[in-house]
């Protein structure tokens, strides 16, 4: 028996068809647009797009901005903003080449601490919103700039006087945890598969993909772990509860301050997620580094559907929104297209997203 | 059966006081927004408590909920005398309140408000879940009960009406054990049906032994469902009138202070 069998029917009430009520999914316009941008890919685009290699090629910077964009999502349900998330990539990258390359630091010490230290970052921007009662769109704006320049003074006085950190991959170089932030997972499964002839191999029997990249498997552990939280946890009914109003949610006992500060020291930590994984990745680190990811990873939370006043989206959809995001970017290059469309597209996707949202929320909402 | 017993059944039943405030005065700075109130609520008793706009209606509430603290005067629970710090302490208690914004959130489902803040739990340790299962069946049979029939336990509440959300708010006090309910207004804004909905919501909580206390300034609601009408005027009580003892018109007189609305009534031909 279902929960709702021998509830009465009430007769002015429309039966609603499955595809009405995928309709009022806030991940269904990010699932739409991957189908969308895949079909136009198909078409315009060389047919290597889409092989193992191809799959990969695109799927690496969607990760590395997936894993922002859910921290960004999950931020933006909750009610509040990060504008600091690109400069964070930056700061905590230069925090983790210190440890590393400065103070020798292993990465069993270097990448917990490199964590703690965004997290305190993350912990003032919120502590500061939530005190003052300011929005967090200025306040973290403030935080863009303070991060950016503390990265590049902190270079300066890290190298005495480079932007750039080098040696990262040198100091990490055979470190039992470096496999788990660093290259290629599966490698064992790929090496057998091309031996038996299922993945394609260059001409010396190597496979041409070597194995997973590690970001893709962090996004998707993510992924799923961001969306277990908010829809099957209390604390993730928090989180839909301090966005869609804080006042309802206070006075129905929900711990709203502690809630936003949280999902702030998150986001901060998921910024951390990326630059430990990048920097290990190039082997060094810039002041550079995450330059404007908050606009990017802020759009792919609202092509997955994130309302910006808060309490609606899902992490499911910011991940199809990252994919979106990785497969235009790289998928230029494999079109006859100049790249630089690129920038046109990710407004007009921004745009059609958020009239979009606009319609869902009405339906949801039932306003008229 | 005449419309104003329509909602009513059976007598108020006797028993001692859940909630009694004695001579309860309230200072903002050199503002006396309540000088000397006293009211009671009894189990199973819809205790209505009129005034017009500015008689210290919300005042008396918010020193009933723990919001305020009084000044002067009194508050016994359960015959014993009473000190709530905040909302949290008259909640736990077994008195809440339903204000005018009911602390609904539209976007969420009706599931997710009702235990917004309270859900129930399955698992240990990190397996610790939101038990989505026994959360919709809850909401769904209590609604059920209240005479609504939910679409789906996912429906948004932004797509319920009026008084449905209302009933939700009410549903959702009771559910968590109030013994005492306070119910801000519950009918000033909605429609006719929808009001003799959450009217009929408040006999059947009564029912169950709970104290109402249902602020209103609207006379015939009051007289629709009350047991006892208590009426503030200018920070202070007229009086409580048993069901029965008092006319709609006498009610409205002492809302209104007397005098001039007797003018005023002349002059409009009995409509107000």
């Amino acid at each position: 028996m279902t929960d709702t069998a021998n509830v009465a029917v009430d007769e002015r009430l429309k039966a609603e068809s499955f595809g009405a009520r995928m309709l009022k999914r806030p991940e269904l316009g990010a699932i739409a647009g991957v189908i969308l941008v895949t079909i136009f890919f198909l078409v315009t685009a060389d047919s290597t797009m889409f092989t193992l290699s191809g799959l990969m090629n695109f799927m690496t910077p969607a990760s590395q901005l997936g894993i922002l964009a859910i921290g960004a999502a999950m931020l933006m349900i909750g009610g509040e903003f990060d504008l600091s998330i690109g400069s964070m990539v930056a700061f905590a990258g230069l925090f983790f080449g210190v440890c590393t390359v400065n103070w020798g630091l292993p990465l069993i010490i270097g990448i917990p601490a490199t964590f703690v230290f965004a997290g305190l970052v993350g912990a003032i921007n919120g502590n500061i919103v939530i005190r003052s009662g300011l929005p967090s769109f200025i306040v973290t704006l403030a935080f863009l700039f303070i991060l950016r320049g503390l990265s590049l003074v902190g270079l300066k006085m890290a190298t005495g006087g480079s932007t750039q950190l080098r040696g990262v991959r040198e100091a990490v170089e055979g470190d039992w945890l470096a496999p788990f932030f660093s290259g290629d997972a599966f490698q064992g499964l790929f090496a057998s598969l091309a031996a038996a002839g299922i993945v394609e191999t260059f001409n010396n029997g190597t496979p041409k993909v070597p194995g997973i990249p590690v970001e893709i498997i962090w996004f998707v552990i993510i992924a799923l772990l961001a969306t277990y939280i908010l829809l099957r946890t209390p604390v993730g009914n928090w989180v839909f509860a301090a966005g869609g109003d804080k006042n309802a949610a206070a006075n129905s006992g929900v711990p709203v301050n502690r809630v936003k500060i949280a999902l702030f020291v998150l986001t901060a930590c998921c910024a951390a997620m990326v630059a430990i994984i990048t920097v290990m990745d190039a082997g060094s680190t810039d002041a550079r580094r995450g330059f404007q990811k908050e606009f990017e990873a802020i759009i792919a939370a609202v092509i997955g559907g994130c309302l910006l006043t808060g309490g609606y989206g899902s992490a499911i959809g910011a991940f199809f929104g990252a994919i979106i995001f990785g497969m235009v970017v790289i998928g230029l290059t494999y079109t006859d297209f100049d790249q630089d469309w690129f920038q046109v597209f990710l407004g007009g996707m921004l745009l059609i997203a958020v009239l979009f949202n606009n319609a869902i929320r009405k339906r949801v909402t039932g306003e008229r | 059966m005449t419309e104003d017993t329509k909602f009513h059944h059976g007598d108020a039943p006797g028993g001692s006081p859940i909630v009694e405030m004695r001579n309860i005065e309230k200072h903002f700075g050199n503002i006396i927004a309540l000088a000397g109130v006293s009211f009671d609520v009894r189990p199973g008793e819809c205790h209505c408590l009129l005034g017009d706009n500015g008689a210290g209606k919300s005042t008396f509430i918010k020193t009933m909920s723990g919001v305020h603290k009084p000044t002067k005067g009194e508050i016994l629970f359960e015959g014993k005398p009473m000190n709530f710090d905040s909302p949290r302490d008259a909640m736990e208690a077994g008195i809440a309140t339903v204000f005018q914004d009911l602390a609904m959130i539209p976007l969420m489902s009706v599931t997710r408000n009702f235990f917004m803040g309270r859900e129930p739990t399955k698992g240990k340790g990190i397996f610790k879940r939101f038990d989505t299962d026994t959360a919709n069946r809850i909401a769904v049979d209590e609604m059920r009960q209240m005479g609504i029939n939910l679409r789906g336990p996912d429906q948004a509440v932004g797509t319920l009406s009026g008084g449905e959300r209302q009933t939700v708010a009410i549903a959702r006090a009771v559910h968590f054990g109030a013994k005492v309910l306070i119910l801000d207004e519950p009918t000033s804004a909605l429609g006719v049906r929808q009001t003799s909905n959450v009217l009929a919501t408040i006999d059947r909580v009564r029912k169950q032994g709970i104290g109402v206390v249902f602020i209103s300034h609207n006379v015939r609601h009051a007289l629709a469902v009350g047991d006892r009408f208590t009426v503030l005027n200018r920070g202070r009580t007229l009086g409580t009138a048993t069901r029965g003892e008092i006319s709609p018109e006498e009610l409205q007189d002492l809302m209104a202070g007397g005098q001039e609305m007797a003018q005023l009534e002349g002059s409009l031909g009995g409509t107000v």
